[in-house]
């Protein structure tokens, strides 16, 4: 493994221990370890079936892992495992310093509340009754996202696919989370809208000082957005690293596999 | 009728109801679910009630039936009759002296007392079911208090008509815990809610009873720059002239002629009997 020389001193803002899932006989992930910092954005690639959804899915607690730990270090009471977090506490988490951008934005999106409520929905769910403060955040966020703000009281089904992805990101940006978890959120959108959606995502990221934890096929999505890459094979973490190290100069015979191929295409 | 057991449903049943009405009344607001019988009328027609007002009733009580605010509307008067029948319970049309009143989208305008039992007929008690179409989820949502779905519907109702577009079933929030539907009561009646008297009510089809206790608070729902307006109309009724009650339009003939009375029959005659 790269030692990385770069880690600041402050503590990890998620520290994963041994997590690891299993469907029946079959390995989701296998004894996943890592820490991630304030202001980091962790990449996780690896071929299909490797389990980077898996583990994605346990880290942000909507899937349950068997054993492991994941230590998240909460406002109020500094690290504490999610795993042995009440039901409540991890859906208040979901809703306030979590966020979860799927690939599919309908998974993301209420596609029968307009636009504006979308994005309001999350300022809602924690206490905000001001209707117009929460209609000028909406406003301010679609704006951000690069959503005409004459489009806030239509409803995302008639947005584009790139649109809907937008839309997705100021729903669960809205709260100022600090960890974003993103499965293949550039997937399933043709090349210029996904090139323009990483351009704002990296604008985003870097102006919030947003850590995420971004699981791609894409290389490219992780040499542009990523720190440090994780690399999985069978459930388990092969190769961990600096991204451009991992990419340029990759260990692993797998990992050499993976950017070979890339590089082919 | 002697072949009915009192009220129609059998003991153990009224037991098992009895059960689900007192878990009600402690967990203000909350949907208990309970196994709903078959009884000899279509849902739609009030069944859930109909088992409530079977198993509060008792041989003293005096029981009247209102149907969006009248006693004489086919509804109404069947239900009456039934428990005239299978109870040989009096009846009333007078909610001063009821002490059990089945309803069906309106509360007595007259002030409710501890002596009596609002009995509401629910056709969908869950308040979420329009946002959130699975059970499993509505039910986690009312049990960690993840409400914050329910102001999305009033945020949706203001950005599309300008104010909260909703008059009938109004959301509403019990003991500061759970978000109940009243029933479809018009919104006007919504500070009703907050009564001496006991409320209960009952879905047949979706086998739900809840309650709401003397004195409980009931809040319903806005925001702050928006806040909740029972609304009412602008005019006296035509019969009685009551200025405080909620009116319904009549078509008075044939050529488009109407008028606004009172929707509570029974206050808008009270009230002419004690003006001639
Ligand atoms: N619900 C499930 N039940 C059974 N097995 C599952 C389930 N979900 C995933 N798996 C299996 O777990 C392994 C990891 O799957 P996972 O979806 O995490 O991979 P992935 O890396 O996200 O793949 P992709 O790139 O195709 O999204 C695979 O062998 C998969 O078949
Ligand atoms: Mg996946």
């Amino acid at each position: 493994m790269t030692k990385n020389q770069n880690i600041p001193e402050r503590p990890p803002l998620l520290e994963v221990h041994d997590l690891t899932k299993n469907y029946g006989a079959r390995t989701g992930c296998a004894d996943v370890s890592f820490n991630l910092f304030p202001g980091e954005v962790m990449g996780i690639v690896g071929e299909s079936g490797s389990g980077k959804s898996t583990l994605l899915n346990c880290l942000a607690g909507q899937l349950e892992a068997d054993s492991g730990a994941v230590m998240f270090d909460t406002r109020a009471d500094g690290p504490r495992d999610t795993r042995l977090m009440s039901e409540a506490e991890r859906r208040m988490l979901g809703r306030t310093d979590w966020a979860f951008v799927h690939q599919n934005p309908r998974d993301g999106l209420r596609m029968r509340i307009s636009a504006g409520g979308n994005v309001g929905e999350r300022l809602m769910a924690v206490g905000a009754r001001h209707y117009g403060d929460i209609r000028s955040a909406a406003e301010d966020w679609l704006t951000r996202v690069e959503i005409a703000t004459d489009r806030m009281d239509d409803r995302p089904a008639a947005f584009s696919g790139g649109m809907q992805q937008r839309l997705q990101i100021a729903r669960n940006l809205v709260t100022g989370p600090r960890l974003v978890f993103m499965d293949e959120p550039t997937g399933g959108l043709d090349v210029s809208v996904q090139a323009r959606l990483l351009d704002l995502l990296r604008g985003l990221v870097r102006r919030m000082g947003l850590s995420a934890i971004i699981v791609t096929h894409d290389l490219a999505v992780v040499r542009l957005l990523a720190d440090r890459l994780m690399v999985m094979k069978d459930g388990r973490v092969v190769e961990t690293g600096l991204t451009d190290q991992v990419l340029d100069d990759p260990q692993h015979a797998y990992t050499q596999l993976l950017v070979a191929s890339v590089l082919q295409v | 009728m002697s072949d009915y057991n009192f009220a129609y449903l059998d003991e153990q049943t009224k037991r098992m109801i009895r059960r689900a009405i007192l878990k009600g009344v402690a967990v203000p607001g909350y949907q208990v679910p309970f196994a709903s019988r078959e009884m000899p009328m279509p849902y739609g027609w009030g069944t859930g009630g109909v088992q409530v007002s079977a198993a509060c009733l008792t041989p003293e009580d005096v029981f009247k039936v209102i149907d969006q605010g009248a006693d004489d509307t086919t509804n109404a008067v069947s239900i009456r009759k039934f428990f005239e029948k299978t109870a040989q319970v009096s009846v009333t049309e007078h909610t001063k002296d009821a002490t059990v009143i089945q309803t069906r989208h309106r509360i007595p305008e007259v002030r409710l007392t501890e002596d009596q039992i609002l009995v509401y007929q629910v056709p969908i008690p869950e308040p979420l079911r329009f946002l959130e179409p699975r059970e499993t989820e509505t039910r986690k949502m009312h049990a960690l208090e993840d409400y914050g779905l329910m102001h999305v519907k009033l945020y949706e109702d203001i950005a599309r008509h300008g104010e909260i577009a909703t008059a009938y079933a109004y959301p509403v929030k019990v003991e500061d815990r759970y978000v109940m539907d009243p029933s479809p009561i018009p919104k006007f009646d919504n500070p009703k809610l907050e009564s001496a008297a006991l409320q209960l009510f009952g879905a047949g089809r979706e086998q739900r009873i809840y309650a709401v206790p003397p004195y409980t608070k009931v809040v319903s729902l806005d925001f702050d720059d928006y806040p909740f307006d029972p609304s009412k109309a602008d005019y006296p009724c035509a019969l009685c002239g009551a200025t405080e009650s909620y009116l319904d339009e009549v078509i008075v003939d044939d050529s488009g002629g109407r008028m606004f009375v009172c929707s509570d029959t029974d206050f808008c005659a009270g009230r002419q009997e004690a003006a001639a």
